[in-house]
């Protein structure tokens, strides 16, 4: 049900790289899976509405105030590489540019 | 544009908020300094940190949604839109998405003494990325070598708004984006600085046949950065698609860049996938609830919006459209007529003095009306000197730029300098009687028909007196002496 | 007091002593550290164990004039609750040498009211998991079968509080990661009211379930720490003030209460030796003067599908931020930022966790949203109304807390699907985002069984009471066979 295809385009989606044998063992359990989930297709749900929040909350604001940032050096204590206070990545390739 | 083509404009306007701090967090919201400075766990991403939602961000939302004349549903949500991106710390943006803030609004606009309505599709609330700085030769992206990122942007409250595609040249494109950052700039919510990207513009273009209802494949026009940049980057795109349809071509859909230095537009290399943003409703954020009495108190502490004010100026001061509408682009020199106004009733006059000297004066200096020396009762105060004839217009002017330069009130400077105009008789007859004696020759052509040189003369006395004689009682005292 | 002694103390008990300076906060953090030298090695309920940090901090509450109230209590807190400057690594190669900024909120009050942190206890990656076999350093063992699963996500924890490891512990539950965990190790866990308990802090797995709750021995362990957990926190936007102060139960049967055995979640499925005890317990609580009804959630038959698209939806998300670019794990070598992305993620993250995002990004993507997660959400509406409904005519619904007890380690991994049906009792819970408690009930073969008590919305104070109730009825004194260990 869920093809290698499938399988490709999400994990490019998630950023996730896979090898073949991947492929091959995650379209199988995620079919396997929705298999399951499909059984939600038996119910007749035009009439009901969508939950996105258990609870009933609504304008949940804060002030405009600043509060202190981290320090300079907690922000980019974990940073894998840092260079001239900032995060380095590798070039972001004219096929990537957003 | 080439005979039997018409441009389909939709713009979509990106507008920073000037709030103290950033959308979802505390860090305050402030242009440039030290990368990586005003960042926090949350607009960073690290793990476990949560947003909340800034208040006074929803109130600028709601005063630019009320002023484009928007409906405000009773309830909207955020949603979630997933990608990878270095500068998008969470891997997806907090925005909106089919429960928009604001819905169908709109901004009339006058182009060429002709008023265009434009119509608002949205307006929504989100959140602006981080910065990417590209290392490398070019400093551009292509042919990077490396990025580095800097987070103090992340987080900024950002507002969309999108119109229809009701805009049908570059011209109009100009003045709709025109007319808004000053109607957003009156309203304080942002300072829409473009060179500083709190004011960011992208386009839909397409073209169609004249006289068809059915929109053309469109393009999107990017890195338009100056108003100059948008109406030629608009034009170059048009041509294009215009050239390509009249060839019997196919425009493709797609992202094209605008290079500001060459002039063209490019295709942007299309991606490998198309987006799939797997939008889905945000979980950590409750949905807001604009009732009527949110709505209506945000609607009581609204300014008069410009266009109102400007139609009171026509109605009831008299002034010209053209007056009434450049007395209402700026909310300070709005505020400023008025008061002078209230001083000085003469707002005609008022008004040409503003656009004549003051914003002569901002412009030669680059200054701002905030920081500027006058006050508005001592401009008031100047032009009733002029008025009574203490002073002449001339030395008006004079005095004014005095003012603007030293900020000291205009009777001081009239005072320190001895500008007082003057309207002695007797004094201005001893000085007519020396320009007549020192030009014999003009006078004796003057007495032979040649009246024109009337003016000659006065223009001596005027200037023996440094512009202070009064020019009525020169003119009439000159006429008498040479009849 | 002899250390065998100071570790058979409750919390409610060690508090109380500590008050009367029986002992010092500094004995019990070291009867605690013994315990976990002892046993540790063979259960591997932590990942790390701050021995130095929990004697510094015992020292000081030793010294100060005044003791807070959970002044010198020894605490586990699963790994998923950041800490600063502590390691905390959601038991993930992703985030394996992560220093956090910041600390939850719950871990704040917790430590403000005194709580003294033994270490971080280990978990599913990113809770995501029923056995704790997700984790990237290894498994953690079930004390009452060092073969089989403790549950998880939060095993740890559970694991940890079972064995005296710890006086008690922190767990987080999103399908049923403290439950689950509770019952397979023969403890209490307590998963409160969404929106009851600060999420800031919490590393997110599924934010709209997510909740922090207690593991603890007693139920009145359980409400005394609740006490301290819950409340508003204005850094989280979903969070709001508790209607009722938390209360530490009184003793008292079960008169005039109405349960509802919930009878979607019993028989089918539900494991014989389970059921056994489950029909013994219901008859312990009747005795004790409950009324007991019949109950239905029509609809519970379609939570765990529903459950399976939302929950890993939101997951795709909220794991999106592991992308190697300000924190934890990059994989090196990539020529572009796409392929420094991919190789990090691969990675960092374990087959689990990969294959909920994929599963979370395939509900999500173009095409699929309304079949998927559209109907999963309308879904999520039925299950809300069919617990109103339920309790309209009982005050208290229960059911087993799962359908089997420990399983062995290995058995279900290799089919995820059976895996998840682990949490099939759980889940409907978490959906509605009610409060629920697992009490043990008993034993099956000589392992622990847990009682699910589910209440309304902010009810937790009706909900430990009748728990407390429960807990004296059927008298569950069982201890896990250990050894004294290697």
């Amino acid at each position: 049900m869920v093809s290698h295809d499938d399988v490709k385009y999400v994990a490019r989606l998630a950023r996730l790289k896979l090898a073949d044998a991947e492929l091959e063992r995650y379209a199988e359990q995620l079919s396997g899976i929705l298999d399951h989930i499909n059984k939600i297709a038996e119910l007749d749900l035009e009439e009901v509405k969508p939950t996105s929040h258990v609870i009933s909350i609504t304008n949940v604001f804060r002030k405009d105030a600043v509060r202190p940032s981290a320090p300079p050096a907690a922000a980019l204590d974990n940073g894998p590489e840092i260079e001239s206070g900032a995060f380095r990545v590798p070039p972001i390739l004219d096929t990537e540019e957003q | 544009m080439t005979a039997g083509y018409e441009a389909v404009i939709g713009l979509e306007i990106h507008v920073e908020l000037s709030t103290e701090s950033k959308m979802f967090c505390g860090c305050r919201v402030e242009f440039g300094g030290e990368p990586n400075t005003r960042t926090c766990p949350v607009c960073a991403a690290h793990p476990g940190a949560l947003p909340v939602i800034n208040e006074k961000a929803i109130d600028y939302l709601a005063r630019i949604a009320l002023s484009l004349d928007c409906d405000i549903p009773p309830g909207s949500i955020f949603h979630r839109k997933n990608y990878f991106y270095p500068d998008l710390p969470k891997g997806y943006q907090i925005t909106q998405y089919d429960q928009p803030f604001a819905i169908e609004g709109h901004l009339d606009v006058s182009v060429d003494e002709k008023d265009i309505r434009v119509g608002i599709e949205r307006v929504h609330m989100e959140e602006d990325t981080a910065k990417n700085i590209h290392a490398g030769a070019s400093g551009r992206i292509a042919g990077a070598l490396y990025s580095l990122i800097d987070f103090n942007r992340s987080g900024t409250p950002l507002v969309e708004i999108v119109t229809k595609p009701e805009i049908h040249s570059p011209q109009s494109a100009r003045a709709f984006l025109n007319k808004l950052k000053n109607l957003l700039k009156y309203l304080e919510v942002s300072d829409c600085n473009m060179e500083e990207g709190s004011l960011r513009c992208d386009a839909n273009v397409s073209v169609r046949p004249a006289g068809s209802s059915k929109l053309g494949v469109k393009t999107e026009l990017k890195n338009m950065n100056s108003f100059k940049h948008l109406e030629k980057g608009l034009a170059r795109e048009i041509e294009r698609q215009t050239e390509l349809l009249a060839a019997g071509e196919r425009v493709v859909q797609q992202t094209v860049h605008f290079d500001f230095t060459t002039g063209e537009v490019t295709p942007m290399r299309s991606k490998e996938f198309a987006h799939d943003y797997r939008y889905f409703p945000e979980p950590d954020l409750a949905p807001m609830l604009a009732n009527r009495k949110f709505v209506d108190r945000i609607a009581a502490s609204m300014p008069e919006l410009p266009d109102a004010r400007a139609g009171r100026y026509r109605r009831d001061f008299g002034l010209t459209p053209y007056n009434a509408e450049v007395m209402t682009s700026d909310r300070k020199l709005s505020d400023f007529f008025e008061e002078c106004v209230s001083h000085f009733n003469d707002p005609k006059l008022v008004s040409n003095w503003l656009m004549g000297e003051l914003l002569g004066y901002l412009n030669a200096t680059g200054g701002e009306l905030a920081d500027c020396l006058v006050k508005p009762a001592s401009l008031a105060e100047l032009l009733g000197m002029i008025e009574s004839g203490k002073i002449s217009n001339a030395v008006g002017k004079e005095v004014f730029a005095e003012m603007c330069r030293s900020g000291k009130e205009a009777a001081a400077i009239v005072e320190a300098k001895g500008l007082t105009q003057i309207s002695d008789t007797a004094e201005l007859e001893a000085m007519i009687d020396a320009v007549l004696a020192e030009n014999p020759e003009q006078v004796a052509q003057y007495r032979a028909g040649r009246e024109k040189l009337l003016g000659f003369f006065v223009g001596m006395v005027m200037k023996k007196t440094k512009g202070r004689a009064n020019p009525q009682v020169v003119n009439t005292l000159m006429k008498e002496k040479l009849s | 007091m002899t250390v065998a002694d100071l570790i058979k103390l409750n919390a409610l008990e060690a508090a109380e002593r500590l008050q009367n300076g029986d002992f010092s906060a500094i004995d019990l953090v070291e009867a605690y550290l013994g315990q976990i030298r002892r046993h540790d090695p063979a259960i591997f309920a932590y990942l790390r164990v701050s021995e130095e940090n929990a004697r510094l901090e015992a020292e000081a509450i030793d010294a100060a004039p005044d003791r807070p109230p959970l002044g010198g209590l020894p605490t586990a807190v699963k790994d998923v609750l950041v800490t600063e400057g502590i390691v905390t690594t959601c038991a993930s190669r992703m985030l394996e040498n992560y220093r956090p900024i910041y600390t939850a909120t719950c871990i704040r009050q917790m430590k403000r009211a005194g709580m003294i942190t033994l270490g971080k206890t280990n978990m599913d990656e990113f809770a995501m998991g029923s056995s704790t076999e997700n984790s990237a350093f290894g498994p953690t063992h079930n004390p009452w079968d060092l073969d089989r699963v403790p549950g998880g996500s939060s095993g740890g924890s559970a694991a940890a509080v079972a064995a005296r490891e710890a006086l008690w512990a922190l767990g987080s539950d999103t399908g049923g990661s403290i439950r689950q965990p509770a019952a397979f190790c023969g403890v209490v866990g307590l998963k409160p009211t969404y929106g009851s308990v600060s999420r800031y802090g919490l590393v997110a797995f599924a934010s709209s379930f997510d909740q922090v709750g207690p593991i603890t021995r007693t139920v009145n362990d359980a409400a005394l720490m609740l006490r301290h957990l819950v409340g508003k926190d204005p850094r989280d936007s979903t969070s709001i003030e508790h209607p009722e102060a938390i209360r530490v139960p009184e003793d008292r049967d079960l008169a005039g209460l109405r349960i509802g055995v919930i009878k979607e979640l019993v028989r089918e499925g539900i494991d014989a030796g389970v059921m056994a005890v489950f029909d013994k317990t219901v008859k312990k609580m009747a005795t004790a003067g409950a009324e007991v009804v019949e109950s239905s959630l029509p609809h519970a038959g379609y939570a765990l599908p529903a459950y399976y698209i939302l929950a890993p939806a939101e997951a795709s998300a909220n794991l999106a931020r592991f992308d190697g670019v300000r924190y934890g794990l990059r994989a090196g070598g990539a020529a572009g930022i796409t392929e420094m992305y991919e190789n990090t993620r691969s990675l960092g993250f374990g087959d689990e966790v990969k294959r909920r995002i994929m599963l979370g990004t395939y509900a999500l993507s173009s095409g699929y949203y309304d079949a998927y997660y559209g109907q999963s959400q309308k879904v999520r509406t039925l299950i809300v109304e069919d617990f109103q409904k339920a309790f309209d005519s009982a005050d208290l619904l229960i059911s087993p807390t799962a359908p089997t007890t420990a399983f062995r380690l290995g058995e279900k991994t290799g089919d995820p699907l059976t895996m998840y049906m682990s949490d099939i009792c759980t889940i409907p819970v978490n959906l509605a985002g009610l409060p629920a408690i697992s009490i043990p009930a008993g034993l099956s073969e000589g392992l622990p069984v847990g009682l699910q008590i589910i209440g309304p919305a902010f009810s937790e104070n009706r909900l430990l009471a009748a728990a407390r109730g429960a807990e004296l009825a059927i008298g569950f004194d069982a201890a896990p066979p250990l050894g004294e260990g290697s």
